[in-house]
């Protein structure tokens, strides 16, 4: 009986650590969608397929032309935020008078087209990086070394946009926009140039999310399915636009999925997260940490 | 158009309709316009709360729940869809229900409403997968053969009747869809989506009012997921459930136009037809081409043609309406601030 505990306990422990892991990458996500919907008043239904792209990007570039893993993702980064910028661009910019569900549905429909083009220019095979990295034994535990390494990518990905956020200039000028986006414009702000740099930053947060995930995932047209959702409900149990409640949303998301995981399929994690959210949307419907508005 | 006119061109293009099949016997352009009729009825019960401003991206799940509910029922326990529909139906409304009010007692609306029911769908479309052992999973799921009578089953093997079978439930959806028009609730819903604290002030029962509409609606979709369970045999959870779905909901009733009655089955006509077109035109090369014309589409319907193609043409057709005088022009304004 003491024996069966103390696996039951190791294989706890593994699954709540393994949740904090996962949560650093669900963090990356939902910040990058929280600071485009708290600056831009959008939200993008096609951001896990920008993800999907700067997936794909790392695959060919690390299998197909063998370009080192290191140098091949601030490219995607790159390329990701230039998506982001385009997107913004093409769709948004031309909608940002119309109604807000319009803004969604037409990214909505980039999802669409982001998802086609993947299966018709990559098929639908699924396909990975082919690096397989050492699993780490710490006692009786494994980790896995990529979700270690995404892990600590994703914070220092954090940390550089929350001192890009409070050390210059642009940072400065993009919260404050979120703040009040009409008397921003009369203090000398040029807005549209500001959102288009915001929405490059939160391509760029894609981008790095992408080359994260590529080291744990195969990836597939249909891959942005996966976790979109879930970045989405972490979004908005975090109150959407609320970077802090956003991080906290996702920790918390990432431990009900892993140790719902552990007790049963992976599936019912997700369906358990599912409903955690719409039980918590009954308590606290504007997010964890309600803000004022 | 009078209104005497306008019944008596329902009434001859109605005829024309229900007599097609017994005319016209192609099996497959048949089971085009048996899609057609279904999918119509699934877009034109997403738009009677998509016109409302209450975009759901929730219908995916309740679709799911028509028909697989229906399904499990008739292969695990052996109950008519007869009696399997109305339950699976009770059961979409009930889940409505439980996720609409607080919803709307709470006031989430805009963004957050969105993203909620995205949740819904997202897990009907998990909770499907994961019971894999009862449901088949990702690799879809059978109804039984019937083996004695087919009518009890609603299993039919020729076209015509589930043609029947579809024209009859399509056009109960345009009725639905004309009764809530002329309905006080129509009325109610527009205040609501303009400005909910006015309507409230107004003494409109915001709450009650939405989960009408938002149950009608759930309660529709079921059934087209019922039926198009029934007719096609088979189903997966991707055909029927998830985002995919929903947003195909919303993009048809989108293109088609979400204002007027037969926007969404002009919608669900363009979709079929495109898909239809490019996979007999380019084959198994085609795989994505349709969902990548779609999304382009969608893209730019909302930034040009909000209205879909049906709203936009209605539009140009009628009559330009006469300049008010001076006080009415004030009265309109103080009416509707912002138009």
């Amino acid at each position: 009986m003491q024996a069966v505990l103390d696996i039951f306990d190791i294989y706890l422990l593994e699954a709540v650590i393994n949740g904090i892991l996962l949560g650093g990458v669900l963090a990356l996500l939902a910040l990058g969608l929280n600071l485009i919907f708290g600056v831009i008043d959008v939200t993008w239904i096609c951001y896990a397929e920008l993800v999907m792209i700067g997936m794909y990007a790392m695959y060919f570039m690390v299998q197909y032309y063998g370009i080192s893993y290191f140098i091949a993702a601030p490219l995607t980064i790159l390329l990701v935020a230039i998506l982001g910028a385009l997107l913004h661009y093409l769709v948004i910019a031309p909608l940002l008078t119309a109604p807000p569900i319009n803004q969604l549905l037409a990214t909505g429909g980039v999802l669409f087209v982001l998802q086609s083009f993947a299966t018709v220019a990559f098929g639908i095979d699924f396909r990975n990086l082919g690096i397989r990295l050492p699993v780490l034994a710490f006692g009786d535990m494994n980790f896995s070394y990529a979700r270690l390494l995404s892990f600590l990518a994703a914070l220092v990905g954090m940390v550089a946009v929350y001192l890009f956020m409070t050390r210059t200039f642009t940072g400065t000028a993009i919260r404050a926009i979120s703040q009040d986006r009409q008397i921003m414009a009369l203090m000398g702000v040029d807005t549209k140039r500001i959102y288009l740099i915001t929405s490059a930053i939160g391509g760029g947060l894609a981008g790095l999310a992408a080359c994260l995930l590529v080291l744990q995932y195969d990836v597939h047209p249909f891959v942005g399915l996966s976790f979109g959702p879930i970045t989405f409900l972490i979004c908005v149990l975090g109150g959407l636009g609320n970077f802090i409640g956003g991080f906290i949303a996702a920790f918390v998301f990432a431990e009900i999925i892993s140790l719902g995981g552990l007790f049963s399929d992976l599936e019912w994690g997700y369906v358990l997260a599912f409903a955690f959210f719409i039980v918590m949307m009954f308590i606290r419907p504007a997010g964890l940490l309600a803000r004022r508005r | 158009m009078t209104g005497q006119g306008r019944l008596l061109a329902w009434g001859i293009a109605l005829a024309a309709l229900a007599a097609l099949p017994f005319v016209y016997r192609d099996p497959y352009h048949l089971h085009i316009l048996v899609l057609i009729l279904i999918w119509s009825f699934a877009y034109t019960s997403w738009s009677m709360m998509g016109r409302f401003g209450l975009v759901s991206l929730g219908h995916g799940g309740f679709m799911g729940i028509g028909a697989y509910v229906t399904a499990l029922l008739w292969n695990h326990l052996g109950l008519s869809p007869w009696i399997g529909i109305p339950v699976s139906m009770v059961a979409a409304g009930a889940l409505a229900l439980i996720v609409g009010y607080p919803c709307f007692r709470f006031r989430i609306t805009g963004h957050y409403f969105v993203l909620v029911t995205l949740a819904l769908s997202g897990i009907v479309l998990q909770v499907i997968t994961a019971t894999r052992d009862y449901t088949g999973g990702s690799l879809g799921y059978t109804p039984n053969r019937a083996s004695g009578s087919k009518l009890l089953a609603l299993q039919f093997d020729d076209k015509t009747t589930w043609y029947l079978i579809a024209l009859g439930v399509w056009l109960f959806g345009i009725a639905v869809w004309y009764w809530v028009d002329r309905s006080m609730a129509r009325y109610a819903l527009e205040a609501i989506s303009e400005d909910e604290d006015a309507a409230a002030a107004a003494g409109v029962n915001v709450t009650a009012e939405k989960l009408k509409i938002t149950l009608i609606s759930a309660l529709m979709t079921a059934l087209a997921g019922a039926i198009y369970c029934q007719y096609q045999m088979f189903i997966t959870p991707d055909t029927v459930s998830g985002i995919a779905v929903s947003l195909q909901m919303v993009f048809a009733a989108i293109v088609g136009g979400l204002f007027v009655s037969l926007g969404p089955t002009v919608g669900a006509i363009i979709t079929i037809l495109l898909a239809e077109t490019l996979r007999i035109g380019f084959g198994t090369k085609a795989v994505g081409w349709d969902n990548l014309v779609y999304g382009v589409l969608l893209v730019l319907f909302i930034i040009f043609l909000p209205k879909g193609i049906l709203g936009s043409l209605l539009d140009r057709l009628k009559p330009q309406p006469k300049v008010p005088r001076a006080h009415e022009q004030k009265a309109v304004q103080i009416a509707r601030p912002g138009t």
